[in-house]
């Protein structure tokens, strides 16, 4: 049998967490394996949410536009760290709401050898205004193929002009080889 | 030739194409999870018609959502449609709201040498 103590610790564990996200406003909050029926289920459930708060279409729209690009990212090309099955592509996904906007944050490890690339792209993505966007857009959609992964290479290019936002993102280096990549974007409610 | 119908789902569209009907049409949210293997059939379909296309054909879009990697895909659809540039009109529907699917057709119009016509409803 389980020692009372021990329950106890991880009730107030639970308390708190309920606490924190009520505080900062956290809809819904995830870490594990992301596939596409994760991604369908947690879009879904979002819409819900948006569509009782009577956010309007168009805002609502967006954050699922959001979201599947980042949860398609993640289980289209998160790294693991141990001996997990390649196709164990896990992640935390956390989507959070205010009076002026939606936060969609997504996390995933990474081999660090991506960091270059990943960084580069990102802030060539982040210097660039609706038109700048749009032109890489066209030059990248025609230019590109669709990977082995399924992906097109268009995902945060997409990101930046639906949200309209920069996208912000840090790289916390998990050991030599690995490190975990974490983005947020922020979708205006106006 | 043989029609193609495929039933939309929660994450592919709804395909109606029919040479006999003179139809061919994409409807709902595309976002599967494997877009090649999905558009296989849809991109076989077009290349035997426009080998002997119609006089003229409506292709119809009136996609609520498409992913990046659908994006992709639509590209390469209406590419195709650029070996007959006179016997088709792409129709792109959008929701009077929604600007950024206008947009996408908009931009699809920039890159692709077909006829575009945009309706909202």
């Amino acid at each position: 049998m389980t020692k009372i103590g021990a329950n106890q610790d991880f009730l107030e564990f639970a308390y708190q967490l309920y606490h924190t996200m009520q505080a900062n406003e956290i809809n819904l909050v995830y870490e594990g394996v992301v596939t596409q029926e994760i991604t369908k289920t947690f879009t879904a459930l979002t819409e819900k949410n948006m569509a009782k708060n009577e956010e309007t279409s168009q805002v609502q729209r967006k954050v699922f536009n959001v979201m599947v690009e980042c949860l398609q990212n993640i289980s289209k090309h998160a790294d693991t760290m141990g001996d997990e099955e390649e196709e164990e592509r896990r992640g935390i996904v956390l989507v959070s709401h205010g009076e002026q906007c939606y936060n969609v944050i997504t996390g995933n490890v990474i081999k660090a050898e991506r960091r270059p690339g990943l960084e580069a792209s990102l802030n060539k993505i982040n210097s660039l205004d609706k038109e700048g966007l749009s032109a890489l857009y066209k030059q990248q959609i025609l230019g590109g193929k669709i990977s082995e992964k399924g992906g097109a290479g268009l995902g945060f290019i997409d990101i930046a002009k639906k949200s309209g936002n920069k996208i912000d993102y840090q790289f916390k280096e998990l050991n030599d080889d690995f490190c975990f990549f974490i983005i947020i974007t922020t979708i205006s409610r106006n | 030739m043989a029609e193609l119908n495929i039933k939309g789902t929660d994450d592919t569209p709804t395909v109606k194409m029919d040479k006999a009907a003179n139809v061919i049409e994409f409807s709902g949210r595309s976002l599967p999870e494997n877009v090649a293997e999905f558009y296989k059939p849809v991109m076989d379909w077009i290349d035997e018609y426009v080998t002997d296309p119609n006089d003229h054909i409506d292709v119809c879009f009136k996609l609520e959502y498409f992913n990046t990697a659908s994006s992709k895909m639509l590209l390469d659809i209406l590419l195709k449609f650029e070996a007959i540039p006179d016997n088709v009109t792409i129709k792109w529907f959008s929701h009077e709201d929604e600007e950024d699917i206008e947009d996408a057709g908009k931009e699809y119009e920039d890159i692709v040498q077909v006829p575009f016509e945009f309706i909202k409803y």
